[in-house]
Formats: structure tokens, sequence, C-alpha cells
């Protein structure tokens, strides 16, 4: 297997209480709870983690794209990224990702990631999504619009990184009359493309499409949706005439270490409960704006959400049980992660060692931990 | 009340249609066909009145080429012109006030009056309008209205999965329209100075959606266009102060039925 750091930058100084007296912790949380100080603290923290990963023998570091809210800091996650150049020699650099649909013009991405792909000498991967719905309440973007944008502005960024310019751009949403990239990638034909998800299936029959091959990454899910969307991603494979690789296909999730499972618990429990109960928590009208799924999707969803009934706050225990986290000793998040390959055949893992207000000593330890004891058990 | 469907062009949309008398075309708010409320009663005393659902809303078509509240302008002028009515009074709420807006710019010569009550499409800078994208299902209720029972009463009602599916049809279509620039278009009050029939502009004085100071702009930029404010009431005047809201849209037709 192949292990990815990742990262989503959370404020942890972010006082609990005042954060509750608000819809969510998103767009219209008041900045003034945002304490520069503290804040400036937090990106050197987190930048030390992502370097140390290295250290440590992970593939891949990952940072992320989320705007106004508290759940992460990197509204600009490329600046992150070409901090990471500097700081790290071998591993990857994964940027999962950028939300092209935010973007009037889709050619400052191409650029960007060709300029990090040329300071990296060929170590980047780039991310492509939407945003989550919040996304569209922040930057004012029309969701209803959102998928059409994302594939207009990925088939002119991989124009732009392709086709010898100068040539023009005539889409719906973008339209220009010179498309000329310099720098052009440093890889070719361009930097890898992942594709993280919640798991549409519009999404996995894009992604799979034989001309694309995008590997395919589901996020934040139970291990029976991680299970089901990756072997939709190797049935739409074969629909389309071939097999998908191993390399194709992965899942992201919060993972803690510790030398017993009551320990592993007990540390990982504010961190966790934290990350899913006052960061990631929003309401449905944030969540899902109108558009930013096709209505039958959204339908469903709505029955679904209507058959769970009333949001409580989550459990660590009931996150566990739906393998949506694993938290443990070595063995049993090994296992976890054994089981999950088995049913998936996916030889990515993207970690999430840091995780809500999870502290800088006790990630570390995780990180290590999880390092030493679990990685090489599931080396290839 | 008839209700039938009505073809224009590629489009097939639901049309409510009753009453006899000067032709009165009512273009819906955001939430959709509103049904045969009382409201069109009042009014169907004194004119024909023809309520279409706009495509994109409801049991309407949804033609990929209606991308923005102009295309729904021109779809309502092809409407006009298949219909051939002649001296038409067209009475719009809230989005249906925009679109009615950007018809009377474009061409008015089948219009007789312009009736916009508290229309989006223009907006005051300073003077935010409400962010119904953002509202809950009982902040939205609770916020359309300045008497709260009104609000009770929506907030009592189950939906049907039926009712649910079209709310949501309706979100939808609302969102493709008013999201960005959130429920304006910068260039339509550089061209209301064409609006060349009388005008009146209703608005309730308690709209915490659509704030009433957005009155001031239409009546600055609308040659000779008349403001009354509705006291006591939310952003739905035709259904919190139906009668009011009829019998001053009554009166000022009358007053220019020549």
């Amino acid at each position: 297997m192949k292990f990815t750091f990742f990262h989503l930058m959370p404020y942890r100084p972010l006082d609990m209480t005042a954060r509750h007296k608000h819809r969510a912790g998103w767009v219209v949380l008041p900045n003034a709870l945002y304490d520069p100080k503290q804040g400036a603290e937090e990106y050197q923290s987190y930048i030390d983690q992502l370097a140390y990963a290295e250290e440590l023998g992970f593939d891949i570091i990952a940072v992320n794209e989320h705007h106004q809210t508290a759940y992460g800091l990197m509204p600009a996650p490329n600046l992150i990224a070409s901090a990471l150049i500097q700081r790290t020699r071998q591993a990857k650099i994964a940027i999962l990702g950028r939300a092209l649909p935010l973007i009037n013009n889709p050619i400052n991405i191409a650029e960007e990631f060709a300029m990090l792909d040329n300071l990296s000498k060929g170590r980047i991967i780039t991310g492509f999504v939407r945003g989550i719905g919040n996304e569209y309440h922040a930057t004012g973007i029309n969701p209803y619009f959102s998928h059409e944008r994302f594939q207009e502005a990925h088939d002119l960024i991989v124009a732009a990184w392709t086709r010898p310019g100068p040539f023009p751009f005539e889409g719906e949403h973008y339209n220009l009359r010179y498309v000329n990239l310099w720098p052009r990638p440093y890889q070719t034909p361009h930097p890898p493309i992942w594709i993280p998800s919640m798991g549409s299936s519009e999404t996995i029959r894009w992604a799979a499409a034989p001309e694309r091959r995008y590997t395919f990454l589901v996020t934040f899910s139970g291990r029976e949706l991680v299970a089901r969307y990756l072997n939709l991603y190797r049935q739409q494979a074969k629909e389309y005439g071939y097999e998908a690789s191993a390399d194709q296909i992965g899942w992201a999730s919060p993972l803690y270490v510790a030398e017993t499972d009551e320990r592993a618990r007990e540390e990982a429990r504010a961190g966790i409960e934290s990350l899913f109960n006052d960061f990631l928590a929003v309401p449905w009208e944030m969540l899902m704006p109108p558009g930013y799924t096709s209505l039958p999707s959204m339908k469903n969803t709505m029955k679904m959400r209507k058959a769970l009934g009333a949001q409580k706050r989550h459990s660590l225990e009931e996150l566990m049980e739906s393998g949506t986290v694993a938290v443990g000793s070595p063995r049993t998040v090994r296992e976890h992660i054994e089981r999950l390959r088995e049913a998936t055949g996916a030889n990515h893992l993207v970690t999430m060692l840091q995780f809500g207000v999870l502290n800088d000593e006790l990630t570390r330890r995780n990180m290590e931990l999880f390092a030493s004891e679990v990685m090489p058990h599931l080396r290839n | 009340m008839q209700e039938n469907r009505h073809k224009v062009r590629d489009i097939s949309v639901r049309l409510l249609r009753d009453g006899q008398g000067p032709p009165l075309i009512y273009l819906h708010g955001p939430a959709g066909l509103p049904g045969w409320i009382p409201f069109f009663a009042q009014l169907a005393k004194a004119h024909e009145v023809v309520v279409p659902e706009h495509p994109g809303f409801g049991k309407s078509d949804n033609p990929a080429w209606i991308r923005n509240v102009g295309d729904v302008a021109m779809h309502y002028l092809d409407f006009l012109d298949v219909l051939d009515a002649r001296r038409v009074h067209l009475v719009g709420h809230s989005l249906g006030g925009w679109i009615a807006a950007e018809m009377a710019v474009r061409n008015a010569t089948r219009l007789a009056s312009l009736t916009l009550i508290a229309p989006a499409g223009v907006r005051r800078k300073g003077v935010p309008a409400g962010d119904n994208f953002i509202w809950s299902p009982e902040e939205t209720a609770r916020n359309l209205f300045h008497d709260q029972s009104f609000a009770e009463e929506i907030l009592a009602h189950v939906p049907s999965e039926e009712e649910a599916d079209l709310a949501l049809t309706n979100r939808f279509m609302a969102a493709k329209l008013g999201w960005e620039p959130r429920w304006f278009n910068p260039a339509l009050e550089r061209w209301l100075h064409r609006v060349s029939v009388p005008t009146l502009i209703l608005w309730g004085t308690d709209d915490k959606f659509l704030p009433c100071q957005y009155a001031e702009a239409w009546r600055e930029r609308i040659p000779g266009a008349t403001v009354e404010m509705i006291r006591a009431c939310g952003h739905l005047p035709h259904i919190e102060k139906a009668h009011v809201t009829a019998a001053r849209i009554l009166r000022f037709l009358r007053g220019n039925a020549s």
C-alpha cells in the first residue's frame, strides 16, 4: 500500500461555546473568534507535522482547500504546498484538491499547479473537486452550475497543460482568446489528477472513463460505503473494458493508534468528536445548496435523512462502529485497514492522523506509532 | 378556475385561469405557483386572470436554454405573442416582479400596466437582502410573514412526498435564477427608464427578504411609478394582506383602464 499523510489544519483554539451560538463553524462563524497569534502557531505546528511525515516514511503528504471556516485554515492550499516543497525532498505533495467551480478563471489553477510542479521537479499530485456545499455560500458561486463549471474547468486545465499554445478556449462559462501556459507542467503529460469524492455515481463514471482513469478517493465514509463506491469504480472500469489498477483507488479516514485499544479511545475521543460535531457539522441548507447535486440524488439524500431522524452528536463509538474512523492498538487499526483493502483492492490509504482538537504531542505519537507499527505490515 | 397546459415554442407550462374582463397576467415568486388563492379570486371579479407556472418550476418544462431571468423574460414575451394578448396588465411578485420588469424594458407593446409586488431584480447597496438559501424551513416561514400565525400554519403542515418534491424542484430553479448575483441583475436598473407603461410598486413594510427600502430604487428609475407601502406585512402581501393588496391593484388598474 501507499500512504498519504493528509491534513485539514483545523483551528484548534476555537471557543466551542461561542462556536455553538452560530449555525455552523463555517461561513457565518464570526472571524473575531480567530486569533492571529494562535493561528500562526497552528500553521507552524501543522507544517512541521507534514514535513515530519516525510521523515517517517509516508509516500505522500497532502493538503486541501476550504473557505471561511475553522474546520480548515487552507483557503489557498497551494501556498502550503509551496512551503512544503522547500521543507521536503522526496515525498510527493498532493493538493486534494482545488475546488474548480469556485474560480472564475481556471487558468489560475492550471498555472499554479504548473508552477508547483516545476518548483518540486515533478512531485505534485493534483486533486480536482467541486468543494462541499458550504463553499457555494462562502464564495457566492451558483451551485446550480457547479457540475457544468467543474467539467468545463477540468477540460480547460487539462487542455492548457497538454495542448501546444496559444489556442482559444470556447466554453459556456469560460471563454479565453489565448491559452498559453508559462510555465508548462514538469511531469508528462501532466501531474496526476486525483478525484476525492463522497462517492456520487456520476463522479465515479466520469473519473473511471478510459481516457481519464483518475485515482478515485472516498472520503469521510463508513466502511460499507467505502467498499461499495470503490467496487463501483472497479465495476465501472470493467464496463469500460479495462481492469482498474490498485493505484487507481483509495480511501481517506481519521486513524488513531496507541499501545492499547482503551488508551487509544481515551486519547482520540475529544479530537474525533470535535471533528465531526464541532468543526464538520453544518445544517442541511448549507451542506446541500440547491443544484449542488442532481435533483434525483438530492431527493434520495433527503429521504435518507428523513429516515435517520434529527441529527444528534456522533460519539466515538458510533464512528468506530460504522468504520468511519479506526481507533485502537496497532493490531486493531491494521486489521481495520486490511479488511477494507481485501474488500476493495485499494492501494491508497489517505490517513488523517491529526483531527479536530488533537494536540501536537498526541498527533506526533500517533504518527510515529502508525509509521512504525502499522505501515510496515501493509507495505506490498 | 381552469387548470391546463399551455405550449410556447418548445416549452409546455401549467396555467391557471379564471374571470372575465381585461387580461391580467400574474407572475409568481421563487416558491412557485401558489394555487388558486383568494387574491386571484378577488382580481378575477374584474379581470381575466392568467397565472402561468414559470419554466423549470413545479410541473412546467425545464428546457436547458433557460439559464437566467432574461431568458425567462424572453419566454414570456413569446407567451404574450402566442396568446396574441393586447393591453395586458402584468403583475409580478418577487422573482415574478423581476421577470415582469425585464419584459417591460425589452418590449412593452402588449402591456397596459405593470404592478410589482416586492420585486427582486434591483438592489440597494448597504441594505442586504435576507439570505433565503441559508434559512432553515422554520426561519423561512417566520421571515416571510409579519403576522406569525401564517408561519405557524405553514410549520404545522406536514408536506406530502409530492409537495416536498415540488418544493425542491422550485428551490433548484430559484437558485438557478437568483443565486448569483443574489436576486438582482446589475444591468436592470440602468434599463428601467424604458418602462413606458403606468407602474405601481407595492411593498410590505416588514419584508425581511427584500427590504422595503428597495422600493425607492424602483420609484427613482421608472418614470411616473407610484409606490404604496402595505403596513404590518411581510414579503407575501398577496397572502398576508390579500384583500388590501388586491384592492390596491384593482384601484390602480381602474385608473389606468383606458
